[in-house]
């Protein structure tokens, strides 16, 4: 029976890390060895796909790009998130649970539904092809996220805490900055990495909002085809380069994983 | 128990206006589309429902409704039961835990668009493993030309891609269930079957309802993945409801169509939502 979980386990993890395998490996081939023929490890192991991401500007200020949308979004959203998931674990009040489920509506309205509306309202305000732009449309979800997560972590710290604190004399302000958020410090983080993580692998709004000034990385892998066709081992290595920042904080997060993917309702 | 206070909405007020600017005022303008001709902005004649009865009678959309339900029901279909028997094989104490955990959600953290990249590198048959291997046993697989082999490839992608989730939810929720429930089943000497059907998928109940809604959710609104990996293609064998939308959208500047659509396709989303949240909640009061 143990051998059998472990063989099904195994299996599993094959099938998962192959392709990301794959992508590495072809990263770090030249193009003329990814074409030649199918070799299972680099033969002749080259940095030159790196060093185009890293030297051309079209595509290091794409990765910029990414970062600073995702970042302005992240910090957005746990702004107002931080409040407003401690009214929800903390009081009832009038339409508050209307109130929680519209925010879900907007974490599964299809992105596709707001293309047109999002471009039509971003241009009017002139911040099209600015990361700004793109930092207000994924609040869309991210905002609804960041609540239902970090209501998750606040609920579970007693309500005795906020009573003895004010019976000490705290204001409210003073007892969320001093006490409450240093208490519920891992939640923040978990949150903080599901906003930036849902933001970086948005494609759709992002690629939408650009076009010139701030082209996202997403937006910039879609258009790797040239005259000679597709450059395999650039869009490799860019691909591999997108994996990193995730990659970077698994480890931080990894009992949060399936927390933070269901809205903190585990 | 929670006080009842009002003052509370001073503290929901920033996400409320954030939410609103982002999310309504958008939707009020699908809305206002929806029921309009415009030809310039001076130019605008009100039509009514006209919009929604041609696009409800307009087979490209009755086409990708039917693949999207077809796609979303293949998902689920595959992805819970193949997450359950993962989770049950998850290794239960040692290094093997964290290990696992953390090569599971490698897919998950994997942006959208490189999901599409990594699986149009793998399944072509001159650059990919998967798709040299397949051709060299003698079967002729390209999921650029055939209709079929797009969708295993699609289907075997998402599997990659989120199985991983179903898999950490129920892992979760096994982890809730205590070693006396176990034991007792031990003493009583239970089959295997028995456990699993007594003890642990009672327990799993409530995270197979969130996985199961996450997962419509998600894969009913997919478009990256096909998009980068088939482009919606050969055909429009693989083109779904968001692709479709994003093309009348978009590519055809089609407001009152693609506005009318807008609204139908996020009602049914809702629809759907609604029916396991309120599953989820009624769940979360009984105990």
């Amino acid at each position: 029976m143990r051998l059998r979980k472990s063989l099904v386990m195994l299996i599993y993890l094959l099938f998962v890390l192959v392709p990301i395998y794959w992508l590495v490996n072809m990263s770090f081939k030249s193009n003329r060895e990814i074409l030649g023929g199918l070799t299972l490890w680099p033969t002749a192991p080259t940095l030159d796909n790196y060093r185009v991401i890293f030297t051309e500007p079209t595509w290091y200020t794409s990765y910029l790009n990414s970062l600073s949308y995702v970042s302005m979004n992240m910090l957005i959203s746990l702004l107002v998130a931080l409040p407003a998931a401690y009214a929800f674990s903390r009081y009832r009040f009038l339409g508050d649970k209307h109130m929680f489920f519209w925010l879900l509506t907007n974490r599964m309205a299809p992105p596709a539904v707001f293309l047109l509306p999002f471009f039509q309202l971003y241009s009017a305000v002139g911040l099209f092809d600015t990361p700004i732009a793109v930092a207000l449309a994924h609040c869309l979800f991210n905002v609804p996220l960041a609540v239902w997560i970090l209501e998750g972590f606040m609920s579970s710290v007693p309500k005795e805490i906020d009573e003895t604190a004010y019976i000490d004399g705290y204001t409210f302000p003073k007892f969320f900055i001093k006490i409450f958020l240093p208490m519920i410090r891992p939640g923040i983080g978990v949150t903080a990495f599901f906003c930036f993580m849902f933001s970086w692998v948005e494609l759709l709004l992002a690629r939408t909002l650009t076009s010139v000034d701030a082209k996202p990385i997403v937006a910039q892998m879609t258009r790797t085809v040239s005259a000679s066709g597709i450059d395999w081992g650039v869009l490799a290595a860019a691909g591999v380069v997108a994996l990193l920042p995730g990659i970077a904080v698994i480890y931080f997060v990894r009992n949060h994983v399936a927390k933070g993917f269901a809205l903190g309702r585990v | 128990m929670k006080t009842y206070n009002n003052k509370a909405w001073w503290l929901v007020l920033p996400v409320f206006v954030l939410v609103a600017f982002s999310a309504i005022i958008p939707m009020m303008t699908v809305v206002n589309y929806s029921v309009q001709d415009i030809f310039d902005p001076s130019t605008r004649y009100f039509v009514g429902t006209e919009w929604y009865r041609e696009i409800l009678a307009d087979p490209r959309l009755h086409d990708s409704l039917v693949r999207q339900f077809i796609y979303s029901f293949c998902v689920l279909a595959i992805e819970v039961p193949l997450g359950i028997i993962v989770a049950l094989s998850m290794p239960r104490r040692g290094l093997g835990v964290p290990v696992s955990l953390i090569l599971l959600s490698l897919p998950l953290l994997v942006p959208w668009n490189v999901v599409g990249t990594i699986w149009q590198i793998i399944g072509r048959e001159d650059i990919g493993l998967y798709g040299w291997i397949l051709n060299s046993l003698g079967l002729d697989y390209n999921y650029a030309s055939n209709p079929r082999d797009a969708w295993i490839t699609v289907l075997v992608m998402d599997v990659w891609h989120w199985t991983s989730l179903v898999a950490l939810l129920c892992y979760s929720g096994l982890r809730s269930i205590p070693d006396v429930y176990y034991q007792a089943a031990r003493i009583d000497r239970a089959s295997h079957w028995a456990v699993f059907r007594f003890i642990q998928l009672p327990k799993l109940k409530n995270v197979l309802l969130i996985a199961v809604m996450l997962r419509f959710m998600d894969s009913f609104m997919i478009y990256t993945e096909p998009f980068v990996l088939t482009g919606g293609g050969p055909g429009t064998a693989t083109t779904f409801l968001s692709q479709t939308l994003t093309q009348m959208a978009l590519g055809q500047f089609d407001l009152g169509r693609a506005s009318a659509f807008s609204l139908i396709y996020f009602l049914i989303i809702l629809l759907v939502t609604w029916v396991f949240y309120t599953a989820m909640t009624h769940n979360d009061n009984k105990e």
